[in-house]
């Protein structure tokens, strides 16, 4: 069966959310579009060597291809997308504030102890801590995928330290600037304000002892990073100082940047940096990276890190497979975004169950990231499947299975004509101390191959612009009634 | 700002203006070089130009002979020697990319673009045709990078740091330059006569291209004298140390009362200017012009340690 389609559901008929991108692309000469492809290319580059920097060739390598033809969502489909984002959010942070604290969702026995305190992401520092609002993860960024118009399944919570923002912005730059058009004939819901959501979300977490007007910094692991273009460009847009490790000190447990006119006190670190380069007094004694003294100052309650230290017990892969239990258990209420079904490999009848259908099924390492450590059995050959196999049953703890998904299909640009390819969704949800805030849209991403199901720019993915539109007004009314049921989806 | 902001700019700044001196210093000596003149004491117009950037021990550790070869691939492209143009260009790309947020867009693709246009040219075996348009394209990065600051920039201390690294480094070289024929402008001095005399001269003032405008400030013959006073005392010219000193002290002054403070960099920096403006042609060789061009090189040096050490720390 085809895969689920953006533009044309199950093949039945245009789906009123595409109907104008429909239309603009068939009437439109695909020389014309063409030299637009190019032309967004150039800007890209433009923008991508301003902010990414590296020399001729790697510059190339780093800018992620840009595709001309938007992702659209209708106002009715975010709506239920984004109260599934902030529930999901939500618990999450309950979660650290709980395993950091009274453990109360171990001993109703919920979570197994040791999958949480075993963890390697897991910082014995944090036990007891008291953060402000209890706001752990200030930034996520929660991939989501579909495979037909009904539900959004989360593939993974990223809440350490998720990149991708700028290429949302950006994206929406290149595409108003090249299609204004397209633009004047629909009601698209603003990005731009993103930089001003997320300073407000930072500062409502200052730490109480900070003044009315609290200092955020932005912190980098420095120009050598790869996603530094996009530190420099946020600092830039948030209006506050990028500063790399040896640019702030502790006295006193006060953490102050050497500026011009002396020490000046920081309150809200944003830091694009791991835990393990924070400080050297903690953690890695090696890395020059970090700031000694800050966790002392961090502990003593004079500085906010965002997001906080240790949140990566909450994204991990074994974790993962607990979320709707970890919504329920906090929230009381059913998860309105699915998890993809995933089978634990250490747990018995599961194992037994993914041994005997390891051709169909995707293994990925709990621990593993990026891709790395992982089975895609459909793609596999019998030695691969065989010897991942032995690897299992060595440590079946190490893995989790999951089923080989339809990743719905977004139309998109390929050279000569518009054709279908799989995407995925990437929202960021802000939290605060008052609120949660999610900019209407995200970054999508798109296997550019025919047939691929990996989204990684590292593996020929690519990026769109991604809509939320006004629901068409005959939306409900819909001849093929795709769009009816979603905003109950999930329940 | 960040310190190490304030830092990174000075240099970028103080680098790109060592790149285009060193450019003109190459433009100089190959002008010279089409020229049947020999200088006295066999030294060659190459071998001048490495001494124009103070690095002339380096040079010499490193290559046995002053040649066009030599010495375009040690003062254009060099990784051994800290000053090459080559060199300048990468520091001042990678403080420029430390401080991306302190620049604005034109300032940045300047930087930029003129880094990628400039590092595919490399070899130590280039036509004059081709030695001349890289340093064109060099002398270009640092006009085009110059006027961007000059028309972009929001007036705030970040401008001031860029701009005191300019001038600083500007004065720099002038008194080098200055300096190493201190003994043929001294009016005291014995005349060899004759074009050794002339070629001496106007090599001074084609490194810090001012050979024209000291034509139309003086509307007369280039005589030592006046070359001294130009590049030293006169204040309409834009590389004379008192020039420098000038805007050197604007900057920081203004700086002192964007920050409501003053400090020992203002003081070290009125003390000096005021000490240019009191002097004279007269008085200037009366000190010795070797002297006080020395005197002044170390000064410059203490002022930009105590620029760094009230700011850039």
């Amino acid at each position: 069966m085809p895969a689920f389609d953006e533009m044309n559901g199950f093949g039945q008929c245009i789906r009123p959310a595409y109907r104008t991108i429909q239309a603009w692309f068939e009437n439109s000469d695909p020389e014309n579009l063409k030299r637009l492809q190019k032309e967004a290319e150039f800007l890209f580059r433009r923008i991508g060597i301003t902010f990414a920097v590296y020399g001729d060739a790697e510059a190339e390598e780093r800018i992620i291809p840009f595709d001309i033809v938007p992702r659209v969502l209708t106002g009715r489909e975010w709506t239920s997308l984004s109260k599934g984002l902030t529930q999901r959010v939500t618990a999450l942070n309950r979660f650290l504030a709980d395993v950091y604290g009274a453990g109360e969702i171990i001993r109703a026995g919920v979570v197994p102890a040791d999958l949480v305190y075993q963890n390697p992401a897991f910082r014995p520092e944090m036990v007891g801590l008291k953060l402000p609002h209890d706001v752990y993860v200030q930034i996520a960024g929660i991939d989501v995928i579909r495979t037909d118009d009904k539900d959004f399944y989360v593939l993974e919570d990223n809440a350490r330290t998720p990149s991708g923002v700028s290429y949302m912005l950006e994206n929406r730059d290149v595409q108003m600037r090249l299609f204004p058009d397209l633009f004047a004939e629909t009601r698209i819901q603003p990005v731009d304000n993103y930089p001003d959501e997320l300073l407000a979300s930072l500062r409502s977490v200052a730490p109480i002892s900070a003044p009315a007007e609290p200092t955020v910094v932005l912190m980098t692991p420095g120009p050598l990073n790869s996603a530094y273009y996009e530190h420099s460009f946020l600092a830039d847009k948030l209006g506050v100082e990028l500063v790399e490790g040896r640019d702030l000190f502790v006295l006193d447990e006060v953490v102050y940047m050497r500026t011009t006119r002396g020490p000046k006190r920081v309150d809200v670190i944003y830091r694009r940096i791991d835990d393990d380069f924070l400080d050297p007094m903690v953690f890695r004694p090696d890395s020059v990276l970090g700031i000694p003294g800050l966790i002392s100052a961090y502990r003593a309650g004079n500085v906010t890190l965002a997001n906080a230290v240790g949140t990566g017990v909450a994204d991990d892969k074994a974790i993962y497979t607990y979320m709707p239990d970890i919504v329920r258990f906090y929230l009381g209420e059913e998860p309105i975004l699915k998890n993809v079904p995933t089978w634990r490999c250490r747990e018995p009848d599961s194992l037994r169950y993914v041994l005997d259908h390891l051709p169909e099924l995707v293994v990925k390492e709990v621990q593993g990231s990026g891709g790395y450590g992982m089975l895609v059995g459909p793609k596999s050959t019998k030695e691969q499947i065989e010897s991942f196999r032995a690897k299992l049953m060595a440590d079946p703890d190490g893995f989790i299975a999951q089923p080989t998904l339809a990743l719905s299909t977004s139309p998109t640009f390929v050279g000569d004509g518009i054709a279908p390819r799989h995407i995925d969704l990437r929202p960021f949800v802000l939290t605060g101390a008052d609120k949660v805030r999610i900019v209407p849209g995200g970054l999508t991403r798109v296997a550019l191959k025919e047939g691929s199901l990996v989204v990684n720019s590292s593996q020929g993915g690519g990026t769109k612009d991604t809509w939320i539109i006004e629901d068409p007004a005959d939306d409900v009314a819909s001849p093929s009634g795709l769009s009816q049921s979603q905003s109950q989806a999930g329940s | 700002m960040l310190s190490r902001h304030a830092d990174s700019l000075y240099w970028l700044a103080r680098y790109v203006e060592r790149a285009e001196n060193t450019a003109r210093l190459l433009e100089a000596a190959t002008r010279l070089s089409a020229t049947p003149i020999l200088a006295e004491g066999g030294r060659n117009e190459w071998e001048m130009a490495v001494d124009g950037t103070g690095t002339l021990d380096l040079f010499q550790q490193q290559h046995a002979e002053a040649t066009q070869r030599t010495v375009v691939d040690y003062l254009a492209f060099s990784h051994a020697n800290p000053s090459s143009i080559r060199n300048c260009l990468d520091i001042a790309r990678a403080n420029a990319r430390s401080v991306r947020t302190a620049l604005t867009m034109d300032m940045w693709e300047t930087i930029n673009s003129g880094w990628m246009e400039t590092r595919g040219v490399n070899s130590p075996n280039l036509t004059r045709q081709e030695l001349s348009n890289f340093l064109s394209r060099v002398k270009e990065l640092s006009l085009r990078f110059d006027g961007s600051a000059y028309r972009t920039m929001l007036r705030n201390d970040a401008y001031y740091f860029l701009r005191l690294g300019t001038f600083i480094e500007r004065a720099d070289f002038t008194a080098r330059v200055l300096a190493l024929k201190a003994d043929v402008l001294d009016p005291n001095r014995p005349s060899i006569g004759g074009s050794s005399d002339y070629f001496q001269w106007s090599w001074i003032l084609r490194s810090v291209s001012a050979l024209t405008s000291y034509h139309w400030v003086y509307r007369d013959n280039l005589k030592p004298n006046l070359v001294a006073e130009f590049l030293i005392l006169k204040a309409e010219m834009p590389r004379s140390l008192v020039s420098c000193y000038e805007n050197v002290t604007l900057n920081l002054d203004s700086l002192s009362r964007d920050y409501g403070r003053q400090g020992a960099s203002q003081r070290k920096a009125r003390m000096l200017l005021s000490q240019l403006q009191d002097t004279t042609l007269p008085g200037l060789f009366a000190i010795g012009l070797k002297e006080f061009l020395e005197r002044f090189i170390i000064d410059n040096a203490n002022l930009g340690n105590t620029i760094a050490e009230q700011y850039l720390g």
